[in-house]
């Protein structure tokens, strides 16, 4: 079972108060209309299963009920960082050590165990 | 009563507590702190299993977890049984009962033993898929009776009488298992400040300090064991928990804890203060640092006969005798490839008994312990091994011959000895388990011929988990272990002062598994890889030669390492068999894959308290007792508990449902009654865009929607189906108060509030559930209006308050909104009050209502009179498959909006503008009496060769007592241009329904009935 870091309510909680919503960044077309059926199926069907790092759309349902997003790696189930909407992913596919500047704080076991230790502190 | 191989002293049992249980109706003695195995080898109980799939005798092998066949049904009476529990990991206590899990009719006399006599040579791997194979539908018919002779343990007939428990734990460091690594690293851990749970699957915590022949500061290591205890127990920050398996690594350190807390006890928890005490109890745990001291678990060697009751674990061997006071037998004859092995040897002499000799793998073998045993004037036959216990119900000799490992073959003349007990030892496989569980692949270590782990990300190990095995460097490793652990979680680690061990001087081991016969393989009596599934080394060489490369593959073809063990005493010796036969090393085979459970857990404490009014919430609306009091029958509509009718008792007669939903329905259409909407989801939405989102989400206009007005509305996903419906009110220009179907409201919420936040974040917009806030009731029928007129100070005239209308006022006294909408098709009125309120209004309308003879109507007459006008129930009528226009509710449509609203733009994708979709439509049966059935297939072509295409289905099907007949609604392809047809329903009983295709409508199509 997942150990989430909400972004909103700045704490640890269990997956069973969060709901999976899927892919993360599938922006709505802003001019439907105009789209093909292709793009338009596209938009609505087709998803990526990458085998490793993924960036999910996650919502704390029982909680502060805000969608946020998540990068996982989907074979290690392993959560590099939770951020919120509008914020861009410093973990991906392409940049795997999240190795640029800025970007969200990470949300690993280590950093867990400091934000414990901080409020133990 | 005498117990023939109880020693007269020793062992950490408690002599002057007596206690008498009985295994297979015999009646046995044993003492405190035995487990069931300890007592019954005290006995003399040589018996008790028969095998798998060969019924042969089997006897207790092991000491622990690893114990393949002592496995019972524990437990006498239907309801408080067992099954599958390992006799070596259940204490022993005053009146416990056990049985064989298999034999008939008994273990001593089993007539399937015959069979597995005659038919052994006959029953290779895939014996019964490929005999029973044909004809394919016969296997159901053999699967009965192959299960009924085989099988392990029975699932109890009758309700559980005990309760279990769950609890949520956190803690900075959770040590699993309580031997030296695992104690070391827990006082290491909380002298450094952490907060430390450490638990134990056995009855007692030490492990191998319980029965070890080594000393700690020069006193016996169990003292050091207790003094560690003693100060982690006197630790607040610290929680022990003996017989306590971790079952289940789970992702992010989440370790799931099976704590049996009065198994020790009874067969039942015992009362305490009147209170039943939990029998087990879940510990769901997240823990900042796992430490996995599991230990390792001895490995048996392979041999001819080696599955015959006496022959045993060489550790277990010695676990019996220096803990229990027992030993399981007279003459000992012990094969080995290891120095360890050595320590029963010394055991078996300690307790006064002979050993007969000792066949040694490996050439001149000179450790410490074997030249203890050599001084004692006992036969060493080196670079030899046991090749063949010989017996039929318990060991009576062993043939002994030199073998040549490499060549895989006997090199010398084979000796026979007699003897009743075989130890035999390959060496140590670390339990390695859990740090598998999330899927890290262990790896094989040539060094200590074994796997281990390779850890997931908060796991550290110590001990002989990883193959620390020597005592000194075990202490040592789980007390560096515990500081890492302490410091990873924010602590300064503190050094904790180790005692001194006199360290032992070993000789290097030897890779052994399976060994060699004078015949080959294949034609030797049977040796025995996996004994809970039947597996030989025999039935792995031969699936090898078959095909079958991969350990995955021969595993499922054999069922080597399935049932309670999981293959933890014999899936390594499996797979050096497989890569020898493969001529492949073994990590080249593969690693086998271990997954939850560990040891298998009862389902009472994977459920907890979730279970009978506990498991799953129920939700009453405010009226609830007053449904009750007047009979009401109750329908789950979710969680919610809805009044389903209303059976009157009439002439000393309870009316039957059908009798009860014809006379609320007449009531309804002549007359009046009142419905409990209360359930129907709310969503109060403010915002100054608050307009501008329905127009987005619905699928129908709202830009011009007057406040004190109402519409309807339906909702579609972006693939233009239809998700839910429901009326939305405007309450003021920035407030409005939607309504969702009961079950869909929660779903609606969310679904507006993705839309809100990650599409459209600049609208101006919240949403609050306000479904427990305000109690719904709905009264309809012809005289509706003069009820609530005797009630209500609101204008009701039917110019000034019209259809589709709400107003604000108060009914009975009490501020309320009240809704001019009807989901019967009669003039209807939606009372909404307070939920506390609700009942004083609901008596107010019945003291006023009698004179019109009120009545209560349930969920099943509201179905009936909503599809007699045609009105859809989305989930119902809907599958997700289902555009607005298969409805037919073009109606509903805003196709000229600006927005391009959701679900809008895939309404003109192919095949949603297919012309043969399925649509709705209502059918008429050609007999009235008859009711079609809800998800009846639909054909054309009843003369049709089997598969007829199936061309629609039923989604609602009622008898009306207003048309006194049968009546659907249904989809059905290209069903609006097939009005007046006729079609079909072939049942499965073989009668065809015939039915004509009508409008959906079947009441009043003008609606002038609610517009009165």
């Amino acid at each position: 079972m997942f150990h989430i870091y909400c972004p909103y309510c700045e704490e640890w909680r269990e997956e069973e108060e969060f709901h999976a919503k899927g892919q993360a960044h599938i922006q709505r077309p802003l001019d439907p209309e105009s789209c093909s059926d292709e793009e338009w199926g596209d938009y609505l069907f087709f998803r990526d299963n990458p085998r490793g790092i993924h960036h999910e759309l996650w919502v704390h349902a029982v909680g502060c009920r805000k969608f946020f997003n998540i990068t996982r790696n989907t074979q290690s189930y392993v959560i590099l960082e939770t951020y919120k909407m509008g914020e861009q992913p410093r973990f991906t596919a392409e940049n795997p050590n999240g190795e640029s500047q800025g970007g969200a704080a990470s949300a690993d076991l280590d950093s867990q165990t400091a934000s414990v230790q901080e409020a133990r502190a | 009563m005498r117990q023939p191989n109880r020693l007269n002293q020793g062992g950490r049992i408690d002599r002057s507590q007596r206690l008498t249980f009985t295994f297979n109706g015999q009646t046995y003695q044993g003492y405190a702190g035995d487990t069931l195995a300890s007592a019954l080898l005290a006995n003399g109980v040589d018996i008790v299993n028969r095998s798998f799939k060969y019924s042969r005798a089997r006897g207790i092998v092991a000491a622990g977890a690893e114990e393949p066949n002592a496995v019972v049904q524990l437990g006498e009476s239907a309801a408080e049984q067992v099954p599958n529990v390992r006799a070596t990991q259940q204490a022993l206590f005053q009146g416990l009962s056990a049985r064989s899990t298999n034999g008939w009719p008994n273990v001593q006399r089993d007539l399937m033993g015959m069979i597995g006599k005659l038919g052994g040579k006959m029953m290779p791997p895939g014996f019964y898929y490929k005999t029973f194979m044909a004809p394919a539908s016969m296997w159901m018919t053999y699967e009965r009776y192959i299960r009924k002779s085989a099988g392990l343990g029975r699932s109890p007939s009758e309700s559980d009488p005990d309760i279990y428990d769950h609890m949520h734990q956190h803690c900075d460091v959770l040590v699993i298992g309580a031997g030296p690594a695992g104690l070391a690293a827990a006082l290491t851990a909380s002298r450094s400040g952490a907060r430390v749970i450490l638990c134990d699957e056995q009855e007692e915590m030490g492990g191998s300090l319980l029965s070890s022949r080594q000393t700690l500061d020069e006193r016996p290591a169990d003292k050091w064991a207790s003094d560690v205890l003693e100060e982690l127990a006197d630790n607040p920050d610290v929680t022990l928990l003996p017989r306590t398996t971790a079952n289940g690594y789970h992702d992010h350190n989440f370790v799931t804890l099976h704590e049996r807390r009065t198994e020790h006890l009874g067969h039942t928890a015992p009362s305490v203060a009147g209170k039943r005490q939990v029998r087990s109890r879940m510990h769901r745990v997240r823990a900042g640092r796992v430490v996995l001291a599991s230990g390792a678990h001895e490995r048996p060697l392979v041999y001819a006969g080696n599955d015959i009751p006496g022959n045993m674990l060489a550790s277990a061997v010695s676990t019996y005798i220096r803990r229990y006071g027992v030993v399981p037998g007279n003459q000992l004859v012990l094969s080995t490839s290891n120095d360890d092995g050595y320590q029963a040897a010394l055991d078996w002499l300690e307790a006064g008994r002979e050993v007969v000799a000792i066949a040694d793998s490996r050439q001149a073998p000179k450790g410490e312990l074997v030249e203890a045993v050599r001084a004692q004037g006992v036969t060493i036959i080196e670079g030899a091994a046991v090749i063949e216990a010989q017996g039929a119900n318990r060991v009576k000799g062993v043939r002994i011959a030199p073998i040549d490992v490499a060549g895989f073959r006997i090199s010398g003349a084979v000796k026979e000895f007699a003897c009743d007990t075989v130890a035999s030892s390959g060496g140590f496989s670390p339990v390695i388990h859990l740090a598998s569980h999330t899927g890290s692949r262990p790896q094989w270590n040539d060094e200590l011929i074994g796997f281990i782990p390779t850890l997931p990300k908060g796991m550290l190990v110590a001990g002989g988990a990883h193959g620390v095995y020597e005592l000194a460097e075990a202490l040592q490793d789980g007390a560096n272990v515990g500081s890492q652990a302490a410091q990873e979680t924010g602590f300064e680690a503190v050094s904790v002062m180790l005692p001194s061990v006199k360290a032992r001087s070993d000789g290097k081991a030897m890779a052994l598994f399976q060994v060699p016969h004078d015949k080959p393989t294949l034609r030797a009596p049977k040796q025995f890889v996996d004994l809970q599934n039947d597996v030989t080394a025999a039935a792995i060489e031969l699936a090898t030669r078959e095909g079958f490369e991969s350990i995955e593959h021969v595993k499922r073809y054999t069922a080597m390492g399935f049932g309670t063990d999981q293959g933890k005493l014999g899936n390594i010796n499996g797979m050096a068999i497989a890569a020898r036969c493969l001529k492949r090393s073994i990590p080249e085979v593969g690693t086998t894959v271990f997954r939850p459970n560990y040891t298998p857990v009862t389902f009472g404490a994977i459920v907890g308290r979730h279970c009978r009014e506990l498991f799953d919430p129920e939700r009453y609306t405010a009226l609830h007792q007053w449904h009750v009091e007047h009979g009401a029958e109750f329908e789950d509509v979710g969680q919610w508990k809805r009044p389903w009718y209303f059976p009157r008792t009439v002439n000393g007669k309870r009316e039957t449902m059908h009798e009860a939903v014809a006379r609320e329905c007449r009531a309804v259409r002549e007359g009046i009654g009142i419905l409990d909407a209360s359930t129907l989801g709310k969503i109060d939405i403010q915002g100054p865009d608050t307009r501008e989102f329905l127009g987005r989400v619905y699928t129908n206009k709202w830009a011009k929607l007057p406040v004190g007005k109402v519409r309807y509305g339906l909702m579609c996903k972006d693939d233009g189906m239809v998700m839910d419906d429901g009326t939305t009110s405007c309450l003021a220009e920035d407030h409005f108060l939607m309504t969702t179907s009961t079950g869909g409201a929660a779903a609606v919420l969310e679904w507006l509030e993705l839309w809100h936040q990650t599409e459209w974040p600049e609208l101006d917009v919240t949403f609050s559930s306000v479904t427990d806030h305000w109690a719904t009731m709905t009264i309809t029928g012809p005289k509706a209006r003069d009820l609530l007129a005797e009630l209500s100070d609101i204008d009701l005239d039917r110019e000034a308050f019209r259809f589709m209308d709400w107003r604000e006022g108060k009914v009975a006294g009490v501020p309320a909104r009240v809704f001019r909408i009807s989901f019967t098709g009669e003039l209807a009125y939606e009372i909404n009050v307070q939920a506390r309120a609700a009942m004083h209004v609901w008596k107010a309308l019945f003291a006023h209502g009698e004179k019109y003879d009120l009545t209560p109507y349930g969920t099943e007459t509201m179905h009936v009179l909503r599809a007699e006008k045609g009105f859809i129930i989305a989930g119902q009528d809907t599958d997700g498959s289902v555009t607005p226009e298969d409805l037919g509710m073009q109606w509903a449509v805003g196709y000229d909006k600006p927005f391009s609203w959701i679900g809008k733009r895939a309404l003109t994708r192919p095949d949603t503008a297919r012309k043969d979709r399925k649509q709705m439509v209502g059918l008429k049966p050609k007999d009235s009496a008859v009711v079609l059935e809800e998800g009846a297939q639909i054909v054309f072509d009843p003369g049709h060769a089997i598969p007829m295409p199936m061309m629609g289905h039923v989604t609602s099907s009622y008898y009306s007592p207003t048309l006194d007949s049968g009546f659907a609604l249904a989809l059905v392809k290209g069903g609006h241009e097939r009005m007046g047809q006729t079609v079909y329903l072939p049942m499965a009983d073989g009668k065809v329904h015939e039915a004509e295709i009508v409008s959906p409508i079947f009441l009043d199509p003008k609606g002038e009935r609610q517009n009165v």
